[in-house]
């Protein structure tokens, strides 16, 4: 986030899309709907499954999956259309204005509405004008508009958004990811990307090698970005990748195209495993090690708006599962290194010098400082938002962006479209979650949401099992119907491993940042009785 | 902000223009005893036991009277203590006040201004009237409305907090009730079991089910972490008794998420304590697994690392990170592929 979650109450209202808030990020949800419905702030969204934040919104657009930038260059159309843009703003922090503006001239109300499935592109224009009388307006987003093969476009149109309003650099504003694992935002900052090392210092890059090889005491670091999960499991099929080194992940449950994912993992040579169960994925393994779960550990975690907050050991480790820094530690050393850390504070320390936007942050001050990064000394306060006065390139860049639509579109043989996601009660690939008896007792099995009007066309009654196949796979499972999806869209949560989504979902990738397209691929449902 | 200046039980202490009494006294670390008044909610002045003695004269709620310069504040005199007893010798004349079989025995701020005003049994003059019990439509949370006191906090709790107005109130005068939606049963209702009513009853009317192990309250340990979940970073205290099994969590209202939970912050972690933990290292041998002592397992990933690595080349093997595991665990990981292995093949789940 380039904001904070205090600064809720600042914002005159909010734009939330792609982000099923109350039920992913339940407690940052709730304070947005305490600004709406007690305290009348805006607020509109844009989603194809008719989230509970769309029951307060002053204006919802219930969109066709995957049709993110048109409905953002719809708003900014008019926005330019009218004069209703900031103008000061764009004069003096901006650039790429005026090529902008070409392209969203042909995004009419009428234009984007026909893309995006709507039928009251008459509401556009009016969600516009309110979005500029926001005096600020925050936009909350999530994988509602990043699993798409225009992932990085869709990134880049809600930064388009906010610029034209005005609304970075000031709290209350900005572009808010809400980031959907504890400790996402971390792994990123801690360079766990195959592009850069900590604090997104890229790799392909001779002063920054130079830097790492003096830091770490090595020589011929490479230089060569590495593959992104996807990338992984396509070369251990193609015969180039030989052994991967899992850590608390479950690819069988998590990635695209699960029949693809086990046909990786078969082909390794040699897989280990490092987690709290016998994952989906651990079956697969060579070697699977056992390791402390969260409660049992120490560290530090960094959450969506950059704090960086402390874990304290609540219970003993489970057995004899330890630590996975020492168990890191302990190959390393086995492999010929002479790694000495003897406690996380050790590592944090270490990562103090490599990563300058941590440099200022101490286990000591964040036990009683609420410390954002970037945090470069310890006399800083640490950064409540970003981009105030500049952006870190100068000038802000708008971006010209086209709509294109997903990788698969739907025909005679997939009709339909499947969107995925998560729910309240469950989290991820349900390791925890199905595992802690009152969520699994709340929420037992999946389900596929089939819209009314579908379930009557499919003569499909709520509760019964149902086939829902795509090109990848088939699975069975049961139809929860309701008008929550759109008409000729369903939606099936990935938790769960008996009907697991993902066994259905594409792995096309955005071609910048190889993000899988989750949110979007064609299926059919068929009666099985 | 304009600052202002109050004597309070012949104390000078400052204050904020808009706070009231009791904000002021709190700040400066004393002690007004409340029921109703929570300072994550709004004020509600029900339950009177914080009413204070202001400029020797009259007796006035301290939660929602405003702290005014220059007033002089009397927070506990003879006449104070009799009222407050008075007070709560009602409430403890309505329904059924049972510590024993409570499970906010010792937990339960009713009790601790019962011992702190030495209040003995109440008479019991008017008829018990029958109220609701569930302990089981709910999979959360339990309720037993012999021990609500009609605070209101849970309704402003579902109101302002968690946002979903499940709790209302139903009747009037002596019929007063909770209720859930239009008078359904919890587990039937609309709430999504957050269980943020529990943590801001101060009785114990609502409670949680177990989430593993039970213990008296007074024998709990609590210690702070942050949540596994989301991304929001909720700081939660964990509760674990004597046997070391988890017990409940409450938000800490120091985080991110100023003392509120989910229902998966609020009860998903007992994943931790799962009989189907691993406990051991596994090798897998022909085909099956079979436990392995920590030297072999590790030697055999070593060795193997880097047979792989000699063979293939640095490339050909690959790291899955975890964006479960700690800033120090990534950065180490990383590491480990780039200085030891010798490649950037490492990633986790941000785009998952």
């Amino acid at each position: 986030m380039t904001n904070s979650i205090r600064e809720i109450p600042l914002s005159a209202g909010f734009l939330v899309i792609g982000s099923n808030t109350t039920e992913n990020h339940p407690v940052l949800g709730s304070m947005i709907k305490n600004a709406v419905i007690n305290n009348g702030k805006k607020l509109v969204v844009a989603d194809p499954r008719r989230i509970e934040l769309a029951k307060y919104a002053d204006h919802y657009f219930q969109i066709k999956p995957g049709t993110n930038i048109a409905i953002l260059n719809g708003f900014m159309h008019v926005l330019i259309k009218e004069g209703l843009y900031d103008k000061t703003f764009v004069e003096t922090r901006t650039e790429g204005f005026q090529e902008l503006a070409r392209t969203l001239e042909k995004y009419t109300p009428e234009y984007v509405a026909e893309i995006c499935g709507l039928d009251n592109p008459e509401d556009i224009p009016k969600a516009a004008r309110l979005m500029a009388g926001l005096k600020p307006m925050a936009l909350y987003y999530s994988m509602g508009i990043t699993q798409f093969v225009s992932g990085v476009n869709g990134v880049k149109s809600t930064a388009n958004l906010q610029m034209l309003l005005g609304n970075m650099g000031v709290p209350g504003g900005g572009v808010n990811p809400l980031r959907g694992q504890n400790n996402v935002q971390g792994a990123c900052d801690m360079g766990a990307l195959p592009v850069s090392y900590p604090a997104y210092q890229p790799v392909a890059n001779e002063e920054n090698k130079a830097k790492f090889e003096k830091a770490w005491g090595v020589a011929g670091l490479s230089a060569k970005p590495g593959l992104t999960i996807v990338e992984m499991f396509n070369a251990a099929i193609g015969g180039q990748l030989k052994a991967v080194y899992e850590m608390g992940e479950n690819p069988v449950m998590s990635d695209p195209n699960q029949h693809h994912v086990i046909e990786a993992l078969k082909a390794l040579e040699f897989l280990v495993v490092q987690d709290i169960f016998l994952t989906e994925t651990a079956q697969y393994a060579d070697v699977v090690l056992p390791a402390c779960a969260f409660l049992e550990k120490e560290g530090s975690v960094t959450n969506t708006e950059r704090r960086v907050q402390p874990m304290h050991k609540v219970l003993p480790p489970w057995g004899d599962a330890r630590d996975d820094w020492w168990i890191i530690t302990q190959i390393a050393n086995r492999m010929g290194e002479k790694w000495d850390y003897k406690k996380p504070e050790d590592i944090f320390e270490e990562i103090r010098k490599v990563a300058p936007s941590y440099a200022g942050i101490t286990y000591e001050r964040i036990e009683k400082e609420l410390i954002q990064w970037p945090c470069p000394a310890t006399d800083h306060p640490g950064t409540q938002y970003l981009h105030k006065d500049k952006f870190s390139r100068g000038l802000g860049l708008f971006t010209a962006i086209d709509y294109t639509p997903p990788a698969e579109g739907t025909d005679a043989e997939y009709p339909m479209i499947l969107t995925t996601g998560r729910m309240l009660e469950h989290f991820h690939t349900g390791t925890m979650t199905r595992n802690s008896r009152i969520l699994d007792e709340l929420v037992p099995e999946g389900f596929v949401e089939i819209n009314p009007n579908d379930a009557s066309n499919y003569n499909i009654t709520d509760g019964e099992v149902v086939s829902v196949s795509s090109r990848r796979g088939s699975i069975r499972i049961k139809a929860k119907v309701t008008d929550k999806p759109k008409p000729n869209v369903v939606f099936i949560p990935f938790h769960f491993y008996e009907a697991a989504a993902n066994v259905l979902t594409n792995d096309a990738l955005d071609p910048g940042c190889k993000i899988p397209e989750y949110k979007v691929c064609s299926c059919k449902i068929e009666k099985i009785a | 902000m304009e600052e202002i200046t109050l004597l309070i039980d012949g104390r000078e202490v400052k204050g904020q223009q808009g706070q009231t009494i009791i904000e002021v006294a709190r700040t400066n670390g004393i002690n007004i005893p409340s029921l109703c008044y929570h300072p994550r909610i709004s004020k509600t002045g029900a339950c009177r036991i914080c009413l204070v003695r202001v400029n020797n004269r009259m007796l006035r709620p301290a939660c929602v009277e405003p702290a005014i310069n220059g007033m002089t504040v009397v927070t506990e005199d003879e006449d104070i203590v009799s009222m407050r007893k008075w007070i709560l010798e009602l409430l403890l004349s309505d329904g059924d006040h049972n510590c024993l079989y409570c499970d906010a025995d010792g937990d339960c701020e009713l009790q601790s201004l019962v011992k702190r005003y030495g209040v003995q049994e109440a008479k019991k003059e008017e008829p018990k009237r029958e109220r609701a019990v569930d302990n089981e439509s709910s999979r959360a949370i339990k309720r037993n409305e012999y021990r609500c006191i009609l605070c209101q906090r849970c309704v402003k709790t579902c109101k302002e907090i968690q946002v979903s107005n499940v709790w209302g109130f139903s009747e009037r005068g002596f019929e007063t009730r909770l209720i859930a939606d239009d008078d359904q049963k919890i587990g039937e209702s609309s709430c999504v079991e957050c269980g943020q009513c529990v943590q801001m009853c101060p009785t114990g009317a609502l409670t949680y089910q177990t989430v593993l192990g039970r213990g008296a309250n007074w024998e709990l340990k609590k210690e702070s972490s942050i949540c596994i979940y989301c991304g929001v970073g909720c700081k939660i205290d964990f509760y674990t008794n004597r046997e070391g099994l988890l017990v409940k969590t409450l938000g800490n209202y120091e985080g991110p998420n100023e003392g509120h939970l989910c229902v998966k912050g609020r009860f998903g972690f007992d994943f931790v304590q799962n009989k189907k933990r691993l406990t051991k290292p596994l090798i897998k041998r022909n085909g099956a697994f079979e436990e392995a002592s920590w030297d072999e397992a590790l030697d055999l990933v070593a060795s193997r690392f880097t047979e792989i690595k000699t063979k293939y080349g640095s490339d050909s093997i690959a790291a899955l990170s975890s964006a479960k595991c700690t800033n120090e665990e990534n950065y180490l990981m990383q590491k480990f592929m780039r200085a030891v292995i010798g490649t950037n093949n490492v990633d986790h789940c941000a785009r998952l």
